[in-house]
């Protein structure tokens, strides 16, 4: 029993101490691929052509989502509003959960599965077949050439998607509360261009899917670059993308709410 | 850069390396000299791969030092090091091609990565490398479309694309069928030759090193444990060597990884619980 | 390999495009972009004996239309009131005998100020002050008023 114990405290020390390396390693590796940003963004076309697998074959999943989630949000806000006789604010409702919250959080979680999974995956098993080796051995490195524009095609695809899952998700709403339910137009448009708020609502979320690129960006690049170079290794880098980056998302969207909106 | 034309091209003096506790290198010592293609041989796991990262300044020596062209490998920064490995090709065991690249891309990367050519001087030099391993003409193909050993041919031509003045060969040979390896092995040769490099080819392949290679070196022991040309390597009759040159089973290298006496194994690993 | 790659680049392109214009349909269409051009708008101020739960951002409202927001909120040091900020769209003027009064959407909604113009033809300018203004109806004080009044009453009948 006591050894039970003794163990259990020695795999969370071990925990820890691994943890604390891994973060360490992380941060300095952070500023590796900030200190080769110049490189990148100076050679815009490597950037691009992340884009088109990040961002652009992402709209599919996000566009279908979006429509999705504004229709649900649409049926169960609904059903709580006209409680109190407010079926109008509906409008109301779906558009500041979207700008606020939903939109750049589900953007992020669906990127990170979609997207950074395949980042990590792509530079992990770039890096198991000596690729990164060679490339390092040409003289040429491999966070200018190859992460960084991964890094920055995820932070300039994020608020991008984002703003269309809110856009369809409120087209969803739409669908739902004035042509299926039938609440007024008028009263659906009006009652949310009053309370939605450019500045405090639509910046700030776009915002907010700018730091979750950032996060789901750079988690993907540096679980891939750091992968065991096996199968297995590949393979777990890519899981640990996905979970880290839905953790760190969840996480900093707490911390950018609480921020945000305190007052 | 002091390296006159006597001067070895390559110099590695009381080398020590090691992951943890486990020591790979202990006391290397050992020098090429320009134009010579020098085989690496030693059973696997002795390090053989690990002295071309020295070498290459992928990792850095605990003790000694490893000199290239005069300069301390081990002293210099992100940049000299990158600096020294556009002087340096690699070719990696599996070739390492960029598989989301064409055959021709692949070629062009270091140029275009490197250099500021404009665009028609690189189609020329990419074609010319190319046609050095002949496979001019899979420019267009990719790479999961090239056979083992032309995807190796294209990865020769894309490391001695900046006609470095040392080339090394990771295990150039390794699962290849034999009309392959005899063409790789001359390509090394004609290519060092041509071009008045210097290489260093990590190997298993006895038979082809001595048909290609000036010295040929037998890693063991932590160290460099002998340093024979191909003639006095079939002539030699230390044990070790003979054991190797012959691939007999029995010799200095145990067939067996150390362990205890069998009988006391069983009799440990018998349920206990 | 350059074809392919002005593929790729019209593509992007149009992925760009795509984002840039769902913002600006945020912006438009769902947002009121109006309500962020303060910078054109004039500011007016107005004293209140008390704003009950008013916030900044709240709509200033006249005859039902959004006319402007409320910039700041602050208290007056020497007279105690709530010196609250208006930040009007440039389009609307108001007159100078204009009654500003705190209000209450609905019965749970939010607050707003609302603006009533007078018959005056001088009309507010920037910076000016709303003179006559009127409090928040405060729930609690309603219903003692109205408990007092009950209590007074009952005794004398008609004694008030």
């Amino acid at each position: 029993m006591q050894r039970l114990a003794l163990d259990a405290f020695a795999d969370l020390g071990a925990f820890a101490i691994d943890g604390i390396g891994r973060l360490g390693r992380a941060a300095l590796f952070f500023l590796r691929v900030l200190g080769a940003s110049a490189a990148v963004l100076r050679r815009f076309r490597l950037v691009t052509v992340e884009m088109l697998s990040s961002g652009v074959r992402s709209v599919l999943i996000i566009v279908v989502s979006g429509i999705f989630v504004g229709m649900v949000l649409a049926v169960q806000g609904y059903e709580v509003l006209q409680r109190f006789g407010a079926s109008e604010s509906l409008g109301v409702l779906v558009a500041l959960s979207l700008m606020r919250e939903l939109g750049p959080v589900v953007t992020a979680l669906l990127f990170a599965g979609r997207a950074g999974s395949a980042i990590a995956a792509e530079i992990g098993l770039m890096r198991a077949t000596d690729q990164i080796s060679a490339m390092e051995m040409m003289a040429v490195d491999p966070v200018a050439r190859v992460v960084g524009p991964r890094f920055y095609g995820a932070v300039f695809s994020m608020p991008l998607l984002s703003a269309m899952f809110s856009v369809m998700g409120i087209v969803g709403a739409w669908l739902i509360g004035v042509r299926l339910i039938g609440i007024d137009d008028g009263a659906f448009w009006s009652q949310m261009q009053a309370a939605v708020d450019v500045r405090h609502d639509i910046l700030n979320g776009l915002f907010k899917s700018l730091v979750f690129g950032v996060a789901a960006g750079f988690i993907a690049v540096f679980e891939g670059f750091h992968a065991v170079p096996t199968a297995r290794g590949v393979s777990s880098a890519t899981t640990r993308t996905v979970v880290v980056s839905s953790l760190t998302v969840l996480f900093l969207d707490f911390i950018m709410t609480a921020w945000m909106f305190r007052g | 850069m002091p390296a006159s034309a006597t001067e070895p091209l390559i110099d590695l003096k009381g080398v020590r390396f090691g992951h943890g506790s486990r020591t790979i290198f202990d006391g290397v010592d050992l020098s090429i000299r320009r134009g010579q293609v020098v085989a690496l041989i030693g059973s696997s796991g002795v390090g053989k791969t690990t002295l071309l990262r020295l070498i290459g300044g992928q990792i850095r020596a605990q003790k000694g030092s490893v000199r290239v062209a005069g300069v301390n490998v081990g002293e210099l920064d992100r940049k000299g090091l990158y600096a020294l490995r556009r002087r340096m090709g690699m070719l990696f065991q599996q070739g390492a091609l960029f598989t989301d690249l064409s055959v021709f891309e692949n070629v062009a990367f270091p140029y275009r990565e490197n250099t500021a050519l404009p665009e028609a001087l690189i189609r020329t030099l990419v074609l010319m490398k190319l046609q050095t391993v002949g496979l001019r003409g899979a420019a267009e193909v990719m790479p999961s479309e090239l056979s083992g050993g032309m995807a190796r041919r294209v990865a020769l031509a894309r490391a001695i694309a900046l006609d470095p003045m040392l080339m090394m060969y990771d295990e150039p040979f390794t699962g290849l069928d034999p009309i392959s390896v005899g063409m790789i092995g001359r390509l090394i040769r004609r290519i060092n030759d041509a071009f008045g490099m210097t290489s260093i080819v990590v190997t298993h392949d006895l038979n082809e090193s001595l048909l290609i290679a000036d010295r040929v070196i037998l890693l063991a022991e932590k160290r460099v444990y002998a340093d024979l040309t191909p003639a006095e390597l079939r002539s030699t009759d230390d044990p070790f060597v003979r054991q190797f040159v012959d691939g007999a089973f029995e010799g200095p290298v145990p067939f067996h990884y150390p362990a205890p006496p069998l009988v006391e194994d069983l009799y440990r690993a018998a349920p206990r619980s | 390999m350059s074809v392919n790659r002005s593929k790729i680049d019209i593509v992007v392109g149009l992925f760009v495009a795509a984002g840039i214009i769902a913002v600006v349909v945020l912006a438009l269409k769902v947002g009121n972009l109006a309500s962020f051009d303060t910078e054109g708008g004039y500011r007016l101020e107005a004293n209140f004996d008390n704003i009950g739960g008013l916030k900044p951002r709240a709509p200033v409202k006249s005859a039902g239309v959004v006319v402007g927001r409320v910039e700041t909120i602050g208290l007056d040091p020497e007279t105690y009131e709530a010196r609250v900020a208006l930040r009007i769209f440039p389009a609307h003027r108001f007159t100078k005998d204009t009654i500003a009064s705190i209000l209450t959407s609905g019965l749970l909604g939010e607050q707003y100020v609302s603006l009533e113009a007078g018959g005056d033809s001088a009309y507010l300018g920037s910076g000016d002050r709303i003179a006559k203004t009127q409090s928040a109806m405060i729930l609690e004080k309603l219903i003692g008023q109205f408990l007092f009044n009950k209590a007074s009453e009952t005794p004398g009948g008609a004694s008030k």
